[in-house]
């Protein structure tokens, strides 16, 4: 039986979490949720009314007022960042689990072999991702810039008429940026994976040598497997990072996405950041991102707590 | 940089008239208001937290005294233009006896938290740019209307500069302390050694391009990777082509952005963008401006704000502009963007009357001087000032701004800052691939955009 006071810790102890859980990330999920059915400028403030009964003079904005999946049907229909933002967040997810992590897995599994100069390749590699982002900005500017650039000039393309436009160009400009989010990327993966490395019982690895296993074999069926609780965090890592993709793009385009670089998290961005802002659009937006993003989550939760069932 | 409404009062209630009477929620209070979103359907249209509308000031509350100290909120974050704001406030201290604090701001920070920042507890005083962009935060009541300072300063300023100090209601919300010419720079050294000519016609002005190419220059050094360069040479191909009337129409939303006079405007860059540096897309604006100091293109079409800012003071004397070329001789050269920055007071502000004061000093030849002194590149906008201190390019800019019939902001001041947005995506997809097909896709694509933009 459960005394008072254990009542009362119990409740301390569920209420505290629950309540800075609310506060941090239900109120503001529901708010943005709420606030995507919206039409509102920041300014002044928002009324339960649908947008139909105020009056609208051209170009200037009415006061904050519902306006039903109208934001929705904007971004699908006629916002022309929006497909390509669906189609570049795929993209980047698709680089980062296919080439990004498997190579900062690589870099992790020679490292931990214990070649000569390990802990510089380790400083090295892991460099870029303790880089401030401004720094990543400019370095990569440097190398990509189409004048004076250390490619353009390199390969000799830095003339008016032969230049290659890395970042401007919109067939281009993606691609330049997956290198350096991946040059980032797979520093960080590198580090998680080099723990998780070292984690191994070293005597499977020990059992595996005297039961004739070559270390292509000993890798995939002993150590890869033993190692799941970090693949899985890796993994997860992996489909946050690229969902989240900002950053670089932002440094980038200095705010105002060039053509090429769509996000969905620069989109939400450049609508509700801003001199003048579309904060219900941006919402809407930003709803989406989130869904988008429950899938992964909820796939993880559930593969996670069926396991823990059994 | 550059940059970017009269609810005309009876036809949308500011905040204040309408909280009265509607159930509201203040923007500081939406998430408290949100943990009773399930509230509201129970509650249904009453008052959903009416009390939040903590937002209405009282207008009178803030006068202040009149001596009183005021705090200037400024967005002159570079080094160059920091000085010369610090010259001019010290000498309104003087003048008026006002004490100013000047807060400084990143010049993009300062214009990302704009509308918060008016909402919340702003300076007295504050920079700001004329235009639509005022018009917009003006007739939202975010600003105090000046028609008091403007009695006294009015015999300072020509009627353009009048008129874009005003809000859509015809009041004064701003005092204009400088503006720049767009225009085309060129380097003397250039056009002398080489006998280029000043071209006066399009074709001129297509002949000389080509001359230059056949030379080894790249005639136009251009570049749009920062997103507003380019609306700068829309404008003026639209202000030459189609006129003035025309531009602030299409910029109001009352010509539609498929109308043939755009697509003309188009058609006509297609022709020049073959003369324009590769790759603009990938380019900031300084690096472009680099290839005309160091000789490598002929021409930039730019405002001096920038190529003149941006130049070695060594090589600024080599540099010298001309107006764009005249395309349409109904029009001729009587137009041009010249983008104007001044002061406007926050209905917020504490001191109003101090600030006011100050207001007046610097709607003044003197107080424009005073800021001139360590600026090189803009030119004040009292009519008929010369500062002592103006250089070769500001006598003529001051001298091709008077001859305007008439001077636009800029398209990302004139126009809403939505469509500003949506219009420098469409450019920077025209110059990836100047064709037909491109040019009506992109006017399709912002007349899309622009309709639930100005509609509702």
């Amino acid at each position: 039986m459960l005394t008072r006071r254990d009542k009362l810790t119990v409740a301390a102890m569920i209420g505290v979490p629950l309540l800075l859980d609310a506060a941090f990330v239900w109120i503001p999920a529901l708010a943005s949720v709420f606030l995507s059915f919206t039409k509102w400028t920041g300014v002044g403030s928002l009324h339960i009314k649908p947008c139909s009964e105020f009056p609208s003079a051209p170009g200037i904005p009415q006061p904050g007022c519902l306006y039903g999946v109208q934001n929705y049907k904007q971004a699908v229909t006629i916002y022309p960042d929006f497909w390509p933002a669906v189609q570049h967040n795929a993209i980047w997810l698709l680089v980062f689990i296919l080439i990004a992590t498997p190579l900062g897995m690589l870099f992790a599994v020679i490292i931990d072999r214990g070649i000569k100069g390990s802990r510089i390749y380790q400083s090295v590699l892991y460099l870029p991702v303790m880089l401030s982002l401004a720094l990543i900005g400019i370095i990569w500017e440097l190398i990509y810039a189409n004048n004076y650039g250390l490619i353009n000039t390199v390969i000799g393309r830095n003339g008016n008429d032969n230049l290659i436009d890395w970042l401007g160009n919109p067939h281009l400009n993606l691609w330049a940026l997956l290198v350096e989010a991946s040059w980032r990327q797979a520093g960080y993966v590198m580090v998680l994976y080099l723990a998780g490395l070292k984690a191994v019982d070293p005597s499977l690895r020990e059992a595996s040598l005297v039961d004739g296993a070559n270390p292509w074999q000993t890798f995939w069926r002993v150590v890869f497997p033993a190692m799941r609780p970090i693949n899985i965090v890796v993994l997860v890592v992996t489909v946050i990072e690229s969902l989240r993709a900002f950053d670089l793009v932002y440094i980038t385009s200095k705010g105002n996405p060039l053509r090429g670089l769509e996000l969905l998290s620069v989109a939400v961005t450049q609508n509700i950041v801003g001199e003048t802002q579309r904060i219900g659009f941006g919402s809407a937006l930003g709803v989406i991102l989130l869904v988008i993003s429950l899938v992964p989550i909820s796939v993880f939760l559930y593969q996670t707590f069926r396991r823990e069932e059994r | 940089m550059p940059d970017r409404s009269d609810f005309g009062g009876p036809t949308a209630g500011t905040p204040e008239t309408d909280s009265a009477i509607t159930p509201s929620l203040s923007r500081r209070t939406a998430l408290k208001s949100v943990a009773g979103l399930g509230a509201v359907a129970a509650i249904g249209s009453t008052s959903l937290l009416a009390a939040c509308s903590s937002d209405k000031s009282s207008n009178s509350g803030n006068a202040g005294s009149a001596t009183g100290p005021i705090t200037f909120g400024s967005n002159y974050s570079d080094a160059a233009t920091k000085d010369a704001f610090a010259a001019l406030t010290q000498a309104a201290t003087a003048s008026t006896k006002v004490q100013i604090t000047v807060n400084t701001t990143d010049h993009n920070t300062f214009q990302n938290n704009i509308s918060n920042y008016l909402q919340g507890t702003p300076d007295s005083l504050a920079t700001w740019f004329a235009g639509y962009r005022l018009q917009f935060f003006a007739a939202q009541g975010l600003l105090a209307p000046i028609d008091d300072v403007w009695d006294k300063i009015g015999a300072n300023f020509n009627d353009a500069a009048k008129n874009l100090s005003k809000g859509l209601d015809g009041h004064y919300y701003l005092v204009p302390i400088y503006n720049y010419p767009w225009v085309v720079f060129y380097n003397k050294s250039v056009f002398q050694a080489k006998g280029y000519q000043i071209p006066a016609t399009w074709d001129d002005f297509v002949a000389l391009c080509k001359k230059m190419k056949s030379d080894g220059l790249i005639p136009l050094a251009f570049a749009e990777k920062d997103g507003w360069p380019a609306l700068g040479t829309f404008d003026i191909l639209n202000l030459r082509l189609n006129g003035y009337d025309y531009h602030i129409k299409l910029m109001k939303h009352e010509v539609p952005w498929t109308d043939p006079g755009v697509t003309a405007v188009f058609n006509q860059w297609r022709e020049l963008l073959q003369y324009c540096q590769n790759g603009a897309n990938g380019r900031l604006w300084q690096d472009a401006a680099k290839t005309l100091e160091n000789k490598q293109a002929g021409m930039m079409f730019q405002g001096s704000n920038q190529v003149a800012a941006n130049y070695d003071p060594k090589n600024l004397a080599d540099l010298d502009f001309f107006p764009f070329p005249a395309i349409n001789p109904a029009y001729g050269t009587d137009y041009m963007d010249a983008p104007a920055d001044g002061f406007m007071l926050p209905k917020k502000g504490k001191n109003q009357d101090a600030a006011k004061k100050v207001l007046e000093y610097i709607g003044t030849k003197d107080a424009e001087t005073d800021f001139l002194k360590t600026d090189h590149w803009d030119v004040g906008l009292a009519s008929g000032l010369i500062a002592p201190t103006y250089n070769d390019i500001q006598k003529k800019s001051a001298a091709e701004i008077a001859k305007c019939k008439n001077v636009s902001q800029f398209m990302d001041r004139d126009t809403h800052p939505d469509m500003a947005n949506a219009m420098i995506k469409a450019i920077q997809s025209f110059i990836d691939s100047p064709t037909a097909a491109t040019i009506a896709s992109i006017q399709k694509s912002a007349e899309d955009q622009a309709k639930p933009i100005f509609t509702s």
